[in-house]
């Protein structure tokens, strides 16, 4: 001690502990407050999170009854890194009921980056999907045994009709796509692929809840992390009530059996869907559960093409029904009145010819009682060619022409209804005058030149709905609101008004009772009701004329437009002025009157149909 | 009594205090009933706690002249104990150690905890002879043999490295003692040159050819020559004749490798060996040792380079290979051989500022750490506690080292002093090991974290070091009264 030289080495030696407590505080430092990274590890580490799936909205049709509801399915779910080496397959596929090999394929699959890329060994994979309560009872018993499996619970649609399918739509698993476009869906989750339920999916999905529940080192579950305080329950989806009165839509599929076509009726006060019907249809349940993408390939490949919601997707030439809408146009435009008259020469006349015999000259009010095609060519010409010196100046034609055409989409025809919740739906069209000058130069044409227009034939298209709506507009003298099938009050408020007098409204709605007392649709009427109607033939290049009918009813204050067309039927007043007329006493008198009638509608058939509903 | 020194033994019981509650928050099971059940590691803990306090009792009610007189019988003892525990352990061992006595089928004891006193005692006694001096290297060979018998027994016939490497902490002992302090700076530069060779001897250079681990460590080695040999005051003409020498060297390596593939790790070994060789033979006759010390260090170190790499792929066992692997970032293995560490990271880190609150953490209520009551209890302490936890025991224990330290330095007789600084050593190795191990900065070694891990054989051996160090300072307190 007394010699001893060292003792400044105390402090080396303590140097020596501050500096590694030091960098060892430092460590710590960085490790457990800057760097926010390993404690979200931890998260995912000790604590799962399970997705708590909510119910989807059910959905009702106008008058409360249940269209769609949820029915409970399971899943077999897995996590490899969970699942012990010496993880008995065998008695796992005893368990479920399948084969061995049934199980290597699944595992295949499940692995294969391109069919499945959310795969992963350490979150759960989907293993089997769509199974009944059946079907995972003994698993659900035995579950204990097989670690690293686990069952979720899910619902599936169920539906308490057989009817709609197209309206509705169905659910099915969510692809990339729609996982990219949205994070909230994750693979396996399901969506609503078409119809309402795609429309609406954001309001029927709800809200998924998580659940954390820890797990220890092992794998093995716990209990609920903090006692459930960190839950976020599911949120069930908001129920929807749709504008469909189901028993008319019965009827209306009904009507079309045996036929290629479609219904649609709406009631004009409020632009409500009443009837969406197109054929050939399904069941919707078909499109439900295991059997899903087995029926659909079925649907898909069917050469009628059910998947066709013709009643909004398909876009026919309107034939003589159009000349309702010929004749507003004129008569806002003062080209022709009330009292206007032309002459007809019956078969002779050019350069339409009239089918109908009737007497000449014509007014306006036999012209449409007798779809009188002369009539509405002579209007047509003397609209387009005024003031262009008898069609020499070919840009004021081109002006009549826009100004005609505009008058024409005012009615809703040839654009899509964007406002509207119907999906899909086609365009149709009403050609614009450039699609005239790239048809035949931008001099190159006259009203002569597109004078099938006058008679709904031509380039012009329009949809079933296009064309209930046109019945609307006119049952409204000169609006309608956006069909909707939501019945939901913030829908009303999307009117459109035409630029046409209500006088006006009122003649050719008086033509029109006078084609269902008089004219081409005298054969069929409703008991007490007055119909205000206008029949239509289409001509197309494949095949028999399309029959179409469009009107509404009472003619006074009107509670039903409709629009029927059977395709290659033949004329407007054999097919679809009896299905209209049924369709309108059906919805205004709560039951069928004409029994005989609706029995050989709902059993003559048109076509040979492969239809997959039978 | 009253000369105690309180602050080392509140400290103490602070820690043990802490220590327990960790124990039992490690332990503690998720669905467990019971808090303290006496099948659980909270409950048997509490046993060995209240048998070390006892023991500590007794150690300061007995003569202080006892550890002088029987160091060496209690040394020699020890090693015999050491020798039997091999003997006496269960077939196959403990996870492949001999170092454990089964008593019964609940109680171990593990003699290694205890070899750390005895040696200690030893080292005390035979460098505080009155007339020992650490003069040369021929005075530490006895010394070092004392340490080294007990850490051999224990690292090849027990099979525990981790106990068998604290006696490492004895050179911080012949430091304060006496020994040159190139020995400390020569085994950081040891492991530095380790840990450079072994992590890229497989990395390619980015120019020429040969191991990027060579070329570093060659490089650094002409460095500090180079230092060193500008330090010198003469020589002037000499010092610029060998360093525009290495440059040329270099540079010309540099343009020949445009045509031919150069090996750098040669090269650098030629110049690193030029060098030393230089610095040897030309100082020589000159009187100037410390420039041939610096020489031999240069020519042993580049054998030791090239040594390195053979000696951790063939010397080292699989696992230790691997956790050394792990630690250096040359493999990755979060399920494998890294989990321990990686899950460790994770629980530590997700503690925070201010933890997870008491049996709250999720990693260690759910088992996701292992060992965690034992060697890595220091998790628990992380995630539960949170930064102010792991702050306030790593400065806590600081305060004691240098407690510790204070205390042996004030000690007027050799064999209290030498032991004082065992003590304090011994506890600064266990705390750099088993923090460094639990960040991830160390290889896995595994060795308690005194007073916090679970285990009465390590409780019971800090304890009796501890406190017989605590009754020698009341001893030489009474004597200067």
């Amino acid at each position: 001690m007394t010699n001893d030289n060292y003792y400044k080495r105390q402090y080396v030696i303590s140097g020596i502990a501050v500096g590694v407590v030091v960098v060892y505080l430092l460590l710590l430092f960085h490790l457990q407050v800057i760097d926010q990274s390993i404690g979200s590890k931890a998260e995912g580490n000790a604590i799962i999170k399970q997705t708590v799936y909510p119910a989807r909205g059910m959905i009702y049709d106008r008058n409360d009854s249940l269209l769609v509801y949820n029915q409970p399915i399971y899943e077999i779910l897995m996590t490899m890194r969970e699942m012990p080496k010496n993880f008995d397959t065998l008695a796992f596929c005893r368990t479920i009921n399948i084969e061995k090999k049934d199980f290597d394929d699944r595992m295949e699959a499940l692995k294969d980056t391109r069919k499945n890329p959310g795969w992963s060994t350490y979150t759960q994979q989907v293993f089997m999907s769509q199974l009944q309560k059946e079907d995972i009872a003994r698993l659900q018993e035995n579950l204990h045994q097989f670690r690293g499996v686990e069952i979720r619970n899910r619902t599936i649609r169920s539906y308490n009709c057989h009817e709609a399918a197209h309206i509705l739509g169905s659910v099915g698993e969510v692809n990339w796509d729609d996982i990219n476009a949205d994070n909230y869906y994750v693979p396996g989750d399901y969506s609503g692929r078409d119809g309402i339920e795609r429309t609406y999916e954001k309001a029927l999905r709800g809200k998924k809840g998580i659940k954390k529940m820890l797990r220890d080192s092992k794998g093995r579950i716990k209990g609920h992390y903090n006692d459930g305080a960190d839950d976020i329950p599911a949120e069930a989806g908001e129920d929807l009530k749709l504008t469909i009165d189901i028993n008319l839509q019965h009827v209306a599929e009904q009507l079309l059996h045996g036929k290629l076509g479609s219904i649609v009726a709406i009631e004009p006060a409020t632009g409500e869907i009443l009837t969406l019907a197109s054929n050939p249809t399904w069941d919707p349940q078909l499109l439900v559960g295991k059997e899903r993408s087995k029926n659909y390939l079925k649907l898909l490949h069917d050469n009628t093409k059910p998947l066709l919601n013709r009643a909004t997707q398909a876009a026919y030439p309107p034939g003589s029904t159009f000349k309702t809408v010929q004749a507003l146009v004129c008569l806002g435009d003062h080209i022709i009145t009330a009292n206007t008259q032309y002459s007809c020469s019956g078969t002779a006349s050019t350069p339409i010819k009239c089918t109908h015999s009737h007497g000449s000259p014509v007014s306006l009010l036999n012209g449409i009682e007798q779809s009188c095609n002369p009539y509405f060519w002579n209007a047509f010409h003397d609209y387009i060619q005024k003031g262009t010196n008898n069609g020499k100046n070919r840009a004021k034609i081109h002006e009549r022409y826009h100004q005609w055409r505009e008058s024409v989409m005012q009615f809703g025809l040839g654009a899509r209804f964007e406002d509207s919740d119907v999906y899909p739906q086609a365009r149709g069209n009403v050609p614009s005058e450039d699609f005239y000058d790239r048809m035949y130069g931008k001099t190159g044409w006259i009203a002569a030149t597109i004078r099938s227009l006058s008679i709904g034939q031509g380039e012009i298209l329009v949809t079933p709905l296009q064309l209930a709506n046109q019945a609307a507009t006119i049952a409204n003298e000169g609006y309608y609101i956006t069909p909707h099938l939501n019945r939901n009050d913030s829908m009303k408020s999307r009117i459109h008004r035409t630029n046409i007098g209500a006088h006006d409204f009122e003649l050719v709605k008086t033509g029109m009772a006078r084609v269902m007392t008089n004219g081409t649709g005298k054969r069929y009427s409703v008991n007490d009701v007055e119909v205000c109607g206008k029949t239509g033939t289409a001509q197309n290049s494949r095949g028999r004329d399309h029959s179409i009918f469009i009107g509404f009813a009472p003619k006074d204050n009107p509670k039903i437009a409709i629009a029927v067309i059977v395709e290659n039927a033949g004329y407007g007043s054999t097919w679809a002025v009896p299905i209209a007329t049924l369709m309108i006493e059906y919805y205004l008198k709560g039951e069928i009157e004409h029994t005989d009638l609706y029995q050989r509608m709902t059993t003559s058939s048109t076509i040979q149909l492969n239809a997959t509903k039978q | 009594m009253q000369n105690i020194d309180w602050l080392t033994l509140a400290f103490y019981v602070g820690l043990c205090i802490f220590g327990w509650v960790n124990i039992a928050g490690a332990s503690h099971t998720y669905d467990q009933e019971s808090f303290i059940d006496f099948s659980t590691y909270a409950g048997k803990q509490l046993i060995w706690l209240g048998s070390a306090f006892l023991l500590g009792t007794i150690i300061l009610l007995l003569d202080y002249k006892i550890y002088d007189t029987s160091a060496y019988f209690l040394y020699g003892l020890m090693i015999l104990a050491l020798i039997a525990t091999r003997f006496l352990s269960p077939p196959g061992g403990i996870k492949g150690s001999y170092s454990w006595i089964a008593i019964g089928s609940s109680f171990r004891l593990q003699p290694a905890e205890f070899a750390k006193l005895t040696t200690a005692l030893a080292v005390a006694k035979f460098m505080g002879q009155y007339e020992y001096r650490v003069r040369s290297w021929r005075d530490l060979w006895r010394p070092l043999l004392i340490i080294g018998i007990p850490a051999a027994i224990i690292m090849v016939w027990e099979n525990e490295t981790g106990s068998a490497l604290v006696f490492a902490a004895f050179l911080l002992v012949f430091y304060r003692q006496g020994m040159s302090g190139y020995v400390l700076l020569c085994g950081v530069a040891a492991i530095l040159l380790f840990i450079l060779a072994v992590k890229y001897s497989a990395t390619p250079v980015p120019i020429g050819t040969g191991s990027l681990g060579v070329v570093i460590c060659m490089a650094l080695l002409t460095i500090i020559g180079v230092f060193f040999l500008l330090q010198e005051n003469r020589h002037t003409t000499e010092k610029i004749i060998v360093i525009s020498t290495i440059s040329v060297i270099y540079a010309a390596c540099l343009i020949l490798n445009a045509w031919v593939p150069v090996n750098f790790g040669w090269i650098g070994i030629g110049v690193v060996s030029a060098l030393s060789i230089y610095l040897i033979v030309a100082n020589l006759y000159k009187r100037n040792s410390s420039l041939v010390v610096v020489g031999i260090f240069l020519l042993i170190s580049t054998v030791y380079v090239n040594v390195c790499d053979i000696a951790f792929s063939s010397v080292l066992r699989d696992h230790q290979r691997k956790r050394i692997e792990l630690l250096l970032g040359m493999i990755d293995e979060p399920n494998g051989v890294g989990y321990n560490v990686n899950q460790a990271r994770i629980a530590i880190g997700s503690g925070g500022f201010l933890g997870k609150g008491y049996l709250q953490g999720t990693q260690t209520q759910m088992k996701f750490v292992p060992e965690q009551a034992t060697d890595f209890i220091f998790t628990t302490v992380g995630e539960e506690w949170g930064f102010v936890g792991t702050a306030g025991v790593l400065i806590a224990y600081l305060l004691f080292i240098l407690r510790l330290i204070w205390l042996a330095e004030k000690q007027r007789d050799n064999f209290s002093r030498i032991y004082g600084y065992s003590v304090a050593s011994i506890f600064l190795f266990h705390l750099i090991i088993n923090v460094g191990m639990v960040l991830g900065v160390l290889p896995v070694i595994g060795i308690p974290l005194p007073f916090f891990s679970y285990g009465g054989s390590s409780l019971w051996g800090f304890t009796l070091l501890l406190f017989i160090m605590l009754r020698l300072d009341a001893a030489g307190a009474e004597r200067l009264r």
